[in-house]
């Protein structure tokens, strides 16, 4: 079957310095790949340039079977959902009009329904009608996720989307990626917490430098080597309760 | 009924009354009988005064008016920026910059070429902003690139002031940059009807654009709607309105930046549905002002643009104080 993305060598630079330096990974339908790096690795990057929103010096993205250079606009949104980080929203609408932005070709009363839908999903219902300046970051963060929700697209891509949340609602928020991946669809997301990589996702691609050190299952690609190479963390993996848990402690120097 | 209609027709109805009392009252006053005369008979002395200087100078307002409503809730969509409005990237002044020039080349003696020199200005002035942005997709600086443009315009202007070979054609300049819709006639409304209808369609395509930019632009560029295409509409329907306001009537402050204002929380922040609205409210407001201006006992009749700038600026900054609680920028 094919790949919903895949990058293929990608080359992308800003200035003379390259963010991504021959990126290669591939997400595929029910499955959630996380990416994880340290600051600057190219994780964004990597996923604008996934959405054609990254100019590629060289190499291929491609969404579905296509290039994704050679997709118009509306093709594109119609193959991958796109969570961005920024999550600054320019003028207070009711967050079930901010949610149905995800709808942009579909009728009003459609689009509503299933922006309603969409907040319920992430426990938001009860915020349809409040103007999205009076919420809390936390809340605004919901119901930006249920905008990515409500886009029908096989393809999810999340750019840390769990950064500046609570543990509850960094619970809720990889829960419904999840739920989008166990339903069929691809997600891709990048994520901090290596602990919570690893229990959600089922493979894990680091970046460093803008290269790919590592795609496999989320433990081994998470080796002791590569913590200590890439995130410079001591330590490795036990097994907890819920899954495996990082026990890992900042290397001072020449350790 | 829904609360977008209602608005709608509620700002029609306030634009209605403001019409009819634009026609009604003015610096000659009228008796009642000769009001009856006016009604039966157009081509009568009092039928003159309604209907071939007062009501193409109300409807000439309303239309200017609801032109930069327009453009304003456009720009302040395309920018998100609540602070932006038509001046601020350089159209009504390059338009104002042809304006000047054609008075002060003796144009003012043949009809519609001052109008024209206008719109080629603003015309002009567009055509750059989409070129522009096509290659800088960030609005801080499209709105760098206006101010420059706009100090351009300005400082060219005030060249042919310098310049200018007569203090007739000076004055003839500064008059109309001060703005104002008197003597218009329904020739004047020819001119800005259609511009007012060629802009309202293309800020028509650009409405779900506009909605969708309040995710910002990277949300937006992968929403599957071309944002590209959304900024030519958006920039072109701007540029239109306002070359065309500033052709009729001069250069007109404040309406542009506080009409959007005035119907934005209506709309619940909307900035594709704010667009209809708006311009209804700039027309109004201009309407109003215009009809204010006349029956100011004064011996020089204010200019409009002053007016507009007098009464609007303190409104402008109370709208301000109570809506910055609500920006949280």
């Amino acid at each position: 079957m094919s790949a919903l993305l895949e990058l293929d060598g990608v080359v992308a630079r800003i200035g003379a310095a390259a963010v991504l330096d021959g990126v290669s990974l591939s997400v595929g339908s029910g499955e959630l790949v996380a990416l994880c790096g340290p600051n600057g690795a190219g994780k964004s990057s990597a996923i604008r340039a996934g959405l054609g929103l990254t100019p590629l010096h060289s190499g291929v993205a491609k969404l579905g079977d296509e290039d994704v250079r050679r997709l118009s606009e509306r093709e594109r949104g119609a193959r991958a959902a796109y969570l961005p980080q920024e999550r600054h929203i320019a003028w207070n609408l009711p967050a079930i009009e901010v949610a149905a932005l995800g709808a942009p070709f579909l009728s009003g009363a459609q689009a509503l329904e299933r922006a309603r839908a969409a907040l319920d999903e992430v426990g938001a219902g009860h915020l349809a009608e409040r103007g999205v300046a009076e919420m809390s970051g936390g809340e605004r963060a919901r119901v930006l996720l249920a905008r990515a929700l409500v886009v029908q697209a096989p393809l999810l891509l999340a750019d840390e989307p769990i950064a500046g949340l609570d543990p509850d609602a960094q619970l809720l928020v990889l829960e419904r990626l999840r739920a989008r991946a166990d339903a069929g669809g691809g997600v891709l997301v990048s994520l901090h917490d290596l602990t919570l990589a690893a229990r959600v996702a089922d493979r894990v691609v680091v970046l460093d430098a803008g290269r790919v050190v590592a795609d496999a299952a989320p433990v081994e690609a998470l080796s002791p080597g590569v913590l200590r190479a890439v995130f410079g963390l001591g330590g490795g993996w036990v097994e907890g309760p819920d899954g495996p848990l990082l026990a890992a402690r900042r290397l001072s120097r020449g350790d | 009924m829904n609360r977008h209609l209602s608005l709608k027709l509620g700002l029609a109805a306030a634009i209605l009354l403001a019409l009819v009392g634009a026609v009604l009252f003015g610096e000659t006053a009228l008796s009642a009988a000769q009001y009856g005369q006016a009604l039966a008979e157009p081509a009568s002395g009092p039928g003159e005064v309604l209907w071939q200087v007062r009501a193409p100078r109300a409807v000439c307002a309303l239309m200017v008016g609801a032109a930069l409503g327009l453009a304003g809730a456009v720009l302040q969509g395309l920018l998100r920026n609540p602070l932006a409005d038509p001046g601020v990237l350089g159209v009504s002044a390059t338009a104002a910059l042809g304006a000047a020039g054609a008075i002060v080349l003796g144009a003012a003696a043949i009809p519609g070429l001052v109008e024209s020199a206008a719109l080629v200005g603003a015309a002009l002035a567009g055509l750059l902003l989409v070129a522009i942005a096509a290659r800088v997709r960030a609005p801080e600086a499209l709105i760098l690139f206006g101010v420059a443009l706009s100090s351009f315009a300005g400082a060219l202007t005030a060249l042919i002031f310098n310049l200018s070979p007569s203090p007739i054609a000076s004055a003839e300049v500064m008059n109309w940059l001060m703005g104002s819709v008197q003597n218009r006639s329904w020739i004047d409304v020819a001119w800005v009807a259609p511009a007012l209808v060629v802009a309202a369609v293309f800020a028509a395509g650009a409405s779900p654009g506009l909605r969708m930019l309040t995710l910002g632009e990277e949300a937006a560029r992968a929403s599957g709607l071309s944002m590209g295409r959304m900024r030519v509409l958006a920039l072109i329907a701007s540029a239109v309105a306002e070359g065309a306001a500033v052709a009729v009537a001069g250069v007109i402050g404040f309406v542009g930046l506080a009409a959007p204002h005035l119907v934005r929380a209506a709309v619940r922040g909307d900035p594709g549905r704010l667009l209809w609205p708006s311009a209804l409210a700039g027309g109004l407001m201009l309407v109003l002002a215009d009809l204010a201006a006349r029956l100011m006992p004064t011996d020089q009749e204010l200019k409009l643009g002053v007016f507009t700038a007098l009464v609007g600026a303190p409104l402008f900054a109370l709208i301000a104080w109570r809506a910055a609680r609500e920006w949280r920028l």
